[in-house]
């Protein structure tokens, strides 16, 4: 038997040894070579024509803090459209960086980067493409089939907490950047940009900035144009609007009728109108031991009693929702939605 | 690491000192290996180029994440079959699925065990084309609530072919074909699942040759609201041997399995166009075969475009048995229909409801759209008028002839 386990074992280390990474064709291999960033890579600060945004309400990652940036090319703009979508000219970079602040309440002090994401959209559409940061913080370079890692912070309330924080692989990438099974971007929309960012100038409405910046092309006027309210700022929305804003970046992207979780029935994207499509007084489909032993996606008035709850604040990986990125229960986000069912009738 | 192990020498390793020391400093050596094995396959299910072969090699291999395969044509992932190469997800900490595989086309997944999934083990959407053969998904130990939802689960696919599988242990369905068309499942087996089979939601199946048994139902045809293919249909589930479907139903709670009666053999729900025949369907102790609408099940239905009635029915040359015995449910209905029957249950359970679009002015089906069960060995049926609380529940052994 031990014999056994040992040639398992060495067979093993063996095989790996002989793991050849095939390059992926056209992209660099290390970050650097974007020229996202420029002098020290660790400080992240974009290069010139790389412009930082923020989303009014983000997704939920494990508490990691993510710096995102818009690169467009040359003289290229980005045209306003409608239906609150916008329309990115081939060649945009999209970088998303995911750190971790070694003290959430001295942020400006040491972080630990951990990886870099970016979305590149090339004449036959959006590619999702992934950086691992080296321990030196050097710089990152190139992963497709994911990796993990853990990560020690100290979070707001000075507990310490160690998150195993994964990468996710490349297939993965589009198991949420996914609509009728093409990688597209999720953030970066009219309504969620449509808020204020504290530029290295000042404070500016982002559209604002853009236009003024001759990046955005036929943009209406600003104060009539759709706003996402911010999950946690009840000055912004009110409770149901907040909640449904928080559910739409952190589940609509599968849950909605272009995405991969179209097969449950559950949409929730913030423009949804259909109580049972929600999840109010919805059954499950095949939420398996997911359910919780619960009856419905959403019980009015019984945020414990309701799946979503559930899924939110459990940790088991075929659990837990969303599916991926989260290892670690987002506190306050269980809470605001807690909050939001309990005030059901 | 060579020396440490020549320092211990080969005799001491009987010691369980020596060993647990050994395996203590193998660990490491051991938690890498595992992820050089997860990275070395996902690696390759992310570059292969379309129309190759990934072969998975002998052995039993442990994996914390799930192994994806996205957006392919004509790739086949083949182990050295069902019972020599093992992918082991008992640690798995990452990913809802052991092996997801998506937007695909002709994909071939054959010769392999996916173990102890800790949701579902194999889930394939949206792809046009895709075969399991000869493998097994499983979930090892006392089947109980904890285990994932679905063995093999293609769901919105076209061209399903499930030929020469094995599902135990699901804690909703061993075998679960979910809004597709155009599926075969063969020569399959399910054992210890909630559902063995279940096809739901889905268009053109023929499922044959099959042995369900000790599942807490053996064979599921359903249709269910709320879903984007909303209307399943034209199912054949003929030739196969559904037998002593008894076990406890241990789903969750919330699931349209947990509803299910514990001894049952064959339940449709709903659905439009099925025909069971040929098939044995035995020992199965509270519902041989339920044909019942989406009423029958009390949950709450606001879905306007679904069709809640079974119509379009015929059972016929099945061979049925039971051992003498009130129903194992205690679930409602196994209760009503005990209190009624005894130890004599009717084989054939219908609850009664029609669809009233399908009826001409004198209560009759219209052509087409009849139940009709016939020339079944021991037939017996049931119509428990569910609809009116259960007032008139009777026998009707041979009022399913349907005449248009």
């Amino acid at each position: 038997m031990i014999r056994i386990v040992m040639i398992f074992v060495f067979g093993c280390i063996v095989s790996g040894a002989f793991i050849v990474e095939k390059p992926v064709k056209t992209y660099p291999e290390k970050l650097s070579a974007w020229g996202i960033f420029e002098g020290k890579m660790s400080a992240l600060k974009p290069a010139q024509g790389v412009v930082p945004y923020g989303l009014n309400t983000p997704l939920y990652t494990d508490y990691a803090e993510k710096l995102r940036c818009i690169r467009l090319p040359k003289g290229q703009q980005v045209a306003y459209s409608a239906d609150n979508k916008l329309e990115f000219p081939e060649g945009t970079l999209l970088v998303k960086t995911f750190f971790y602040p070694a003290d959430f309440r001295k942020p400006e002090l040491e972080k630990d980067i951990v990886e870099t994401r970016l979305l590149v959209k090339e004449m036959d559409g959006w590619k999702a493409i992934t950086y691992v940061w080296n321990e030196d913080q050097t710089d990152a370079f190139l992963e497709i089939a994911g990796d993990d890692r853990n990560v020690n912070f100290i979070d707001k309330e000075g507990t310490k907490q160690q998150v195993r924080y994964v990468v996710p692989n490349q297939n993965q990438c589009k198991g949420c950047h996914n609509a009728d099974d093409r990688i597209m971007p999720i953030g970066p929309v009219v309504s969620q940009l449509n808020g204020t960012y504290a530029y290295t100038t000042g404070r500016q409405n982002q559209l604002t900035y853009w236009k003024t910046h001759g990046m955005l092309q036929q943009l209406p006027d600003i104060s009539t144009l759709p706003r996402t309210a911010v999950w946690n700022d009840p000055a912004t929305g009110d409770l149901n609007t907040r909640a449904r804003a928080y559910l739409s970046i952190n589940c609509a992207h599968c849950h909605r009728k272009e995405g991969p979780a179209q097969t449950s029935g559950l949409f929730l994207t913030e423009s949804e109108t259909d109580q049972i499509a929600i999840g109010v007084n919805k059954t499950p489909v095949a939420a398996g031991k997911g359910s919780g032993g619960r009856m419905f996606d959403i019980k009015p008035g019984h945020a414990e009693g309701s799946i979503l709850w559930y899924r939110m604040q459990t940790q088991d990986p075929g659990e837990r929702m969303p599916e991926l990125g989260r290892s670690l229960v987002h506190k306050e986000g269980v809470a605001l939605i807690k909050e939001w069912i309990d005030s059901m009738k | 690491m060579s020396r440490p192990i020549n320092n211990i020498g080969l005799k001491n390793l009987r010691n369980p000192a020596t060993l647990f020391l050994l395996t203590i400093m193998l660990l490491p050596v051991i938690l890498s290996a595992q992820k050089a094995f997860q990275k070395k396959y996902q690696t390759e299910m992310i570059l292969a180029e379309n129309g190759s072969v990934i072969e998975l090699p002998e052995g039993t291999f442990t994996l914390t994440n799930t192994l994806s395969l996205e957006g392919k044509k004509k790739i086949t992932i083949r182990g050295k079959g069902m019972d020599k190469t093992i992918l082991s997800f008992k640690g798995q900490t990452d990913g809802a699925e052991g092996i997801r595989v998506s937007d695909g086309e002709d994909i071939v997944l054959e010769g392999f065990t996916v173990q102890d999934a800790k949701g579902d083990a194999i889930k394939t959407m949206h792809v046009t084309g895709i075969t399991f053969r000869d493998v097994k998904t499983e979930w090892t130990g006392i089947p109980g609530p904890q285990n994932g939802g679905y063995g093999l689960y293609p769901v919105q696919c076209i061209n399903v072919l499930i030929d020469n599988c094995m599902a135990v242990g699901a804690s909703d369905a061993g075998i679960y074909v979910g809004q597709s068309q155009d599926i075969t499942v063969k020569h399959s087996k399910a054992w210890h699942n909630v559902a063995g089979i279940e096809i739901e939601n889905s268009l053109r199946a023929k499922v044959y040759d099959n042995e369900a048994w000790e599942n807490t139902g053996g064979i599921l045809v359903f249709d269910l609201p709320d879903l984007v293919q909303k209307k399943g249909g034209d199912v054949k589930v003929y030739n196969n041997h559904i037998h002593d479907n008894n076990y406890e139903n241990f789903a969750p709670k919330g699931n349209i399995v947990a509803s299910v009666p514990s001894g049952t053999g064959v339940l449709i729900l709903a659905t439009k166009g099925v025909e069971l025949y040929q098939n044995r369907i035995i020992n199965n102790q509270s519902v041989s075969t339920g044909i019942i609408s989406y009423f029958t099940t009390m949950k709450p239905l606001k879905d306007q475009a679904y069709d809640p009635y079974p119509s379009a029915i015929f059972i016929h040359d099945n061979i049925y048995e039971r051992r003498p015995g009130l129903p194992v449910s205690k679930d409602p209905l196994g209760r009503i229909v005990g209190s009624k029957y005894g130890q004599d249950i009717p084989h054939i359970l219908y609850d009664g409801i029609r669809n009233p679009k399908l009826l001409d002015t004198s209560g009759n089906w219209i052509a087409g759209q009849c139940i009709t069960i016939v020339n079944n060995r021991s037939q017996s049926i049931v119509n428990l008028d569910a609809e009116h609380g259960f007032k008139d529940m009777a026998r009707a052994d041979n009022l399913f002839t349907c005449n248009n």
